[in-house]
C-alpha cells in the first residue's frame, strides 16, 4: 500500500450499545454501515491510518464547558463521557504530535449542547468539541481556535458556548434556519459585544449542492481562517447536508465532503449529525477519512450518485454568491462595528427562550456580559426551566482581566439564593479553572 | 495412536503418541525434491514394529507453502476484482495480472452494479492468452452476498486450473485483505496440491487409510482432503505448531507468555485463559496482510546470534545478523557469547567469545565482564520490552460498545513460557524483568510435531441476517437462502451452532473436540423513517484452537 506524508488518528466509537430511544435516528445502527463500509475498504491496514481507543472525559471536563443542572451526573450518561473522551483522545493524538491530524468518529454529537444544560436538545447532552476544546486549551495552551460546523443544522450550542469568546471563531454553514431546526443561525448572529466577528454564520436555501458549499469554503471561509490565523482548525463535521438525508433538504455528496476536508485541512474533526446511515454516512466518513489522510479518494462515490439529479439551480449559485460577498465585507468591517453596535454601554443583555426538543423542557434564560476590551467579559447567567430548577451562574473568561475577575467573584458571594429562589449557584472560572458550586 | 509430523524447509521432524504420552520422536533431512522418501524416511525410525492399524490419525504442518511464498516461487495469479466505489483501483491490485472489473455489492449485501458479461469472457481469454492457469475472483462486500463472484467463476469457464473465490477464504470484512488471500490461495494451490498428493502417497505406501489432518495458521487442525481447496489457511502454520507445542508441553490454563528465542528472531504469542491469542483480522505474510485467521505472534530481530555493535557511546542489539556467534567461528560478538563469558551457559570456544567480547569491551571503554553484563541485560530488557508492547497493545485494543469499555477484559499474564537455545540462561532474568515465574518445557526440540499431533480442529463460521429483505448468509459456506421476516437472534444462534457443528466434522474433528464459542453476537433494529422495518443480526461463532480430548487440563503425557 502506498505510503504519505501525513498520518491520520481514527478514534471510532459507534456505541453499538445506546440509543436515545429504540426508533429514535440517534440510535445503535447508526455508525453500523459505517464501520462495515471502513473495515471493508480497509482503511486502518493503509498504515497511515491509525485507530485509537476513546479516553473517558472526567466530570471536571464537562464543566469546564457547561453548568449541568443540578450536576454533571444528572444530564450526562457513560456514552457522553465516552463521545467527549473520544474527541479528546483524537486532540491528544494531534498535539501530542503522533498523528498529523484526527477524525473523532464518535456519537452521541454534541452541538446543539449549550452552554447551560437542563437535559438534551437537538440528540445532543454535553458539547463534545467544547468540551474537547477547553480540555486542549488546558492542557496544551493552544488559544486560537477555528471550529467550521459544517453540520446542516446551526450550531446553536456551540454558537452559544463561545458566542463572547474572541479567541475561537465559530463558523457554520447550514440549512437556513426558516427551514430547518433549530430555527437560527443567520448571518445577523455574529457575536457578543467582545467578540463581534468571530461567529460567523453562513445559512444556505435548500437544495444546495456541492457546487455551492465549496463556494462558500474558497470564497469566505478559508479567507476569514486566513486572516484569523488559528492554531488548530476543527471541523465539527455532521453528514446531515447529504442528499440522502431524511431529515434535511440539502445536495452535498461524498465527494464534495471528501473535497471539503482536503480543503479546509482541519486538524481535528468530530462526527456530528447524519442520518442517512446506509446512503450516505458509509461513503461521507470513507471520503473524509482518505481526504484527511491525503489519499487519492476520487473513487469514492455512493452507489446511486447522479451528478446532475443532485445539481444545484443557477438562481441557488446566484444566491450563495452575492450571500458570501455579503458576510465576507460584514466581517471585514468587524473592527469598526463595535463602536457602532456597543456604544459606551458598560452591560449586555440577552434574552431568551430555549426549547429542548429531546428532553421537552423549555428554559428561561437572561445573560448579562460585562462589556471589557480586555478579556471575553464577565458572564452571568439566571435560568429557570420547566423542571422547577432555576439557577444562577457566574463565568469568568478565559484569560479574564483583573477588573472581571475581582466583580466576577465579588458577584458569587454576595448572591442570596433564597432571597432570589436560586436553587443552585454555580462559578465557573475558566481562566483558573475553579467551579464551585453553592 | 497419533502421528505428527512437521515438514521444515531443513528438517522433517515425526512423534508418535500413544495413550497422549510421547512413545517415540524422530527426525530426518527434508529432501524437497523426493518429499515421500523424506516422510517415509522419518516415519519408518518410529513406525517400525507397531500396529499400524492402532494409528487414529496423522497429522501434519509443514512450510511449504509459506516458504514458497516468501521466496517468491508461487504461480502467476489472474485476478478479477469488483472494485465499485472506494479505494482507487490503484491501491488495491497485486500486479499487471489484477484486472478491476465491473460489478459491486453494497454493505447491505445488494446488488448496486452488474456484472458485465462480455467484459468477463474478454479477460478470461486474455489469461488464456497470456498462459495463467490460476484465478481469484474477489469483490467487496462478497461475504454479504457472493451471488457476483461466482457469476464472475461462471462466466470464465472451468478450463483454468483452480479458480479461488474471495467469500470462500474468510467471513471477515476487509476487501485489499480479500484480494491478498485469494491471491495467495490461488498462488499456492499448485505447491500445495502437490505436497497433498505426496502425502497420499505417503500413506499408500505405508498401506494405511487413516484420517490425514494438516494444521492451519490458527493453531488448529483441518481434514487434509480440505485443504486442497483453501492452502492459504495451511500458511505460517510453522510459528502455530510451536506455540501449540507449547501449549501441550505446559499445560497452560492462565494468562502466560511465551517466548522462543531463536538466533536471529525471538517469537513472542500470548496466551488467555489457556488459549493463544489470534490475530485480530489475519496474518500478514512476506509484507502481505491477509485475512488467514491466525495466532498472534510477534517477531523482533533479537537473538542469541544478534550481531551486537557500539556505536555512537551506544550498544546496539540486533536487528541483523551476520554469521553465528563468535564462540562458534562468527566474526561479531553476540549476546550468546555473552552468556557465555558470564558463565550463564557453557556452549561453544569460550575463548573466542572472550576475545569477541573483550575487544568490544575496549572499544566500550570498560571491563569484559562489565560489557558481558551490559550484551545481557539489555537482550533480555529488549525482548521484556517487545513483550510488554504487544500485552500493552492488545488491552488498548478499540472496543465498540459502551459494556466492553466499562468491563474491558485485560490480559495479565503469570506465566513466561520460554524455549529455544538460550532458554536456559535467560529464563531467570528475563522472569525478574516482566516479573513473571518462568517455566522452560521439556521436550521442545521437537515441539512441532507435538503442538501439529495434539492440535484439535478449528474452524469459524459467520451469519448474517437481514429480515428486512429476508436473507441470511453464511460466507464461508458460499450460503444465501430465504428466511421469514419474524427470524430471529435465537433462531440465528441456533443455524449458527449447527452450521459450525456440521463444518467440524465435515473437516475432521472429533465430536468430543467441537468446543464452540460465540465470538460475535450483534443484533440492530433497522429503522427506515420511524419504523421498524427489520433486523440486522451478527452471529459469529468459533472453535478455537486447543489441544484434543484429553489433553486440556492437569492430566500430563
Amino acid at each position: 500500500m502506498r505510503k504519505t506524508g501525513r498520518k491520520t488518528g481514527l478514534v471510532f466509537f459507534p456505541a453499538f450499545d445506546w440509543a436515545i430511544s429504540p426508533t429514535h435516528p440517534e440510535r445503535e445502527e447508526r455508525l453500523l454501515y459505517t464501520r462495515d463500509q471502513v473495515f471493508e475498504e480497509g482503511l486502518l491496514d493503509l498504515g497511515n491510518i491509525i485507530e485509537f481507543k476513546p479516553a473517558m472525559a472526567a466530570p471536571e471536563d464537562i464543566q469546564r464547558v457547561h453548568i449541568c443542572v443540578p450536576d454533571v451526573g444528572s444530564v450526562v450518561t457513560e456514552s457522553h463521557l465516552i463521545s467527549a473522551g473520544g474527541a479528546i483522545t483524537a486532540a491528544d493524538k494531534v498535539l501530542r504530535g503522533e498523528v498529523d491530524n484526527a477524525f473523532a468518529l464518535v456519537r452521541p454529537p454534541g452541538h446543539h449542547a449549550m452552554r447551560v444544560v437542563h437535559g438534551a436538545r437537538g440528540f445532543c447532552n454535553i458539547n463534545i468539541e467544547a468540551v474537547m476544546v477547553e480540555n486542549l486549551r488546558k492542557k496544551y495552551g493552544r488559544r486560537r481556535i477555528a471550529i467550521v460546523d459544517t453540520d446542516c443544522h446551526h450550531g446553536d450550542g456551540t454558537q452559544d458556548i463561545y458566542w463572547h469568546d474572541p479567541d475561537t471563531l465559530y463558523i457554520s454553514i447550514h440549512q437556513d434556519g426558516r427551514t430547518l431546526y433549530p430555527g437560527s443561525g443567520f448571518p445577523e448572529e455574529f457575536g457578543g459585544p467582545n467578540a463581534l466577528g468571530t461567529t460567523i454564520n453562513v445559512p444556505l436555501p435548500p437544495n444546495t449542492s456541492d457546487e455551492g458549499f465549496l463556494h462558500v469554503l474558497d470564497h469566505l471561509i478559508l479567507p476569514v481562517l486566513e486572516e484569523f490565523k488559528p492554531d488548530l482548525i476543527i471541523n465539527s463535521a455532521g453528514q446531515d447536508n447529504h442528499y440522502t438525508d431524511p431529515i434535511t433538504n440539502m445536495r452535498f455528496s461524498a465527494q464534495g465532503y471528501a473535497t471539503l476536508n482536503d480543503r479546509l485541512r482541519p486538524h481535528i474533526a468530530v462526527l456530528e449529525g447524519g442520518y442517512s446511515i446506509e446512503g450516505a454516512l458509509p461513503y461521507v466518513n470513507v471520503g473524509i477519512i482518505l481526504a484527511m489522510a491525503g489519499l487519492d479518494y476520487s473513487s469514492v462515490r455512493e452507489p446511486d450518485y447522479n451528478p446532475a439529479a443532485v445539481k444545484q439551480s443557477k438562481d441557488i449559485t446566484k444566491y450563495i454568491e452575492e450571500v458570501t460577498s455579503d458576510i465576507y465585507m460584514f466581517w471585514k468591517s468587524r473592527e469598526s462595528l463595535k463602536a457602532e453596535l456597543v456604544g459606551d454601554v458598560r452591560y449586555v443583555k440577552r434574552e431568551r427562550d430555549i426549547f429542548y426538543d429531546t428532553d421537552r423542557i423549555r428554559e428561561q434564560q437572561q445573560e448579562i456580559v460585562r462589556v471589557c476590551d480586555d478579556c471575553g467579559g464577565l458572564i452571568t447567567l439566571d435560568s429557570v426551566a420547566s423542571t422547577g430548577n432555576h439557577i444562577f451562574a457566574v463565568i469568568v473568561p478565559g484569560r479574564s482581566c483583573p477588573a472581571c475577575r475581582v466583580e466576577g467573584e465579588k458577584v458569587f458571594d454576595s448572591i442570596d439564593r433564597a432571597k432570589h429562589g436560586i436553587r443552585h449557584l454555580y462559578f465557573q472560572d475558566r481562566d483558573r479553572d475553579i467551579y464551585l458550586v453553592k | 495412536m497419533i502421528l505428527g509430523i512437521d515438514v521444515g524447509g531443513t528438517h522433517t521432524d515425526a512423534v508418535l503418541f500413544d495413550r497422549l504420552q510421547v512413545r517415540k520422536k524422530s527426525k530426518v533431512a527434508t529432501r524437497p525434491e523426493n518429499l515421500v522418501e523424506s516422510l517415509l524416511g522419518v516415519a519408518d525410525g518410529i513406525l517400525r514394529g507397531e500396529d499400524l492399524r492402532a494409528l487414529d490419525r496423522i497429522v501434519f504442518s509443514t512450510t511449504i507453502s509459506t516458504n514458497a511464498i516468501v521466496q517468491g516461487r508461487i504461480d502467476r495469479v489472474g485476478l478479477a476484482i469488483a472494485c465499485g466505489p472506494g479505494l482507487p483501483p490503484t491501491l488495491l491490485t497485486i500486479d499487471d495480472e489484477s484486472h478491476p472489473v465491473s460489478g459491486y455489492i453494497n454493505h447491505r449485501g445488494v446488488e448496486a452494479a452488474p456484472v458485465d458479461e462480455v467484459e468477463i469472457r474478454k479477460l478470461g481469454n486474455h489469461f488464456r492468452e497470456r498462459g495463467i492457469r490460476h484465478l481469484g475472483v474477489v469483490g467487496k462486500f462478497s461475504t454479504r452476498n457472493p451471488s457476483q463472484e461466482i457469476r464472475i467463476r461462471d462466466l470464465l469457464m472451468n478450463d483454468f486450473r483452480h479458480v479461488s473465490l474471495g467469500h470462500r477464504m474468510s467471513g471477515n470484512l476487509n476487501f485489499p485483505r480479500r484480494i491478498a488471500t485469494t491471491f495467495l490461495n490461488a498462488a499456492v494451490w499448485e505447491t500445495h496440491s502437490a505436497f497433498v498428493r505426496e502425502v497420499f502417497r505417503f500413506r499408500k505406501r505405508l498401506g494405511l487409510d487413516t484420517p490425514v489432518h494438516i494444521l492451519k495458521a490458527d493453531g488448529g487442525t483441518f481434514e487434509i482432503g480440505y485443504s486442497v481447496e483453501f492452502p492459504v489457511y495451511t500458511i505460517l502454520s510453522g510459528p502455530a505448531a510451536s506455540i501449540m507445542g507449547i501449549l501441550s508441553l505446559t499445560r497452560c490454563n492462565g494468562d502466560a507468555v511465551a517466548v522462543d528465542v531463536g538466533g536471529t528472531t525471538t517469537d513472542i504469542a500470548l496466551f488467555s485463559g489457556g488459549v493463544p491469542l489470534l490475530e485480530p483480522l489475519g496474518v500478514t505474510i512476506g509484507g502481505r496482510r491477509t485475512l488467514i485467521r491466525g495466532l498472534r505472534t510477534r517477531s523482533i530481530g533479537t537473538g542469541g546470534d544478534s550481531r551486537v555493535r557500539f556505536t555512537g557511546g551506544e550498544l546496539l542489539i540486533g536487528p541483523e545478523r551476520d554469521g553465528p556467534a563468535a564462540a562458534f567461528g562468527g566474526r561479531h560478538p553476540t549476546p550468546t557469547d555473552a552468556m557465555i563469558v558470564l558463565g550463564l551457559t557453557n556452549i561453544g570456544d569460550p575463548r573466542r567469545a572472550a576475545g569477541a567480547v573483550g575487544e568490544l569491551a575496549r572499544s566500550m571503554d570498560v571491563p569484559p565482564r562489565e560489557a558481558a553484563e551490559r550484551i545481557f541485560e539489555g537482550t533480555c530488557r529488549q525482548i521484556a520490552s517487545s513483550v510488554k508492547d504487544m500485552i500493552d497493545e492488545i488491552n488498548n485494543k478499540p472496543v465498540y460498545t459502551i459494556h466492553e469499555m466499562l468491563e474491558g477484559k485485560k490480559i495479565k499474564p503469570e506465566k513466561l513460557y520460554i524455549v529455544g537455545g538460550p532458554a536456559e540462561p535467560m529464563a531467570e532474568r528475563l522472569g525478574e524483568i516482566l516479573g513473571l515465574s518462568t517455566v522452560i518445557p521439556p521436550h521442545a526440540e521437537v515441539a512441532n510435531a507435538i503442538g501439529a499431533a495434539l492440535a484439535r480442529n478449528t474452524t469459524e463460521v459467520t451469519v448474517l441476517a437481514d429480515t428486512e429483505r429476508r436473507l441470511m448468509t453464511i460466507a464461508e459456506e458460499g450460503l444465501q437462502t430465504a428466511i421469514p421476516a419474524e427470524f430471529s437472534r435465537g433462531d440465528a444462534l441456533q443455524v449458527c451452532r449447527e452450521m459450525i457443528r456440521e463444518r467440524a466434522l465435515r473437516f475432521g474433528a472429533g465430536i468430543e473436540d467441537i468446543e464452540m464459542e460465540i465470538v460475535e453476537d450483534l443484533e440492530f433494529n433497522m429503522v427506515r423513517g420511524f419504523n421498524r422495518t427489520g433486523k440486522n443480526i451478527r452471529i459469529k461463532a468459533q472453535i478455537k484452537p486447543g489441544l484434543i480430548a484429553g489433553f486440556s487440563g492437569t492430566d500430563h503425557p
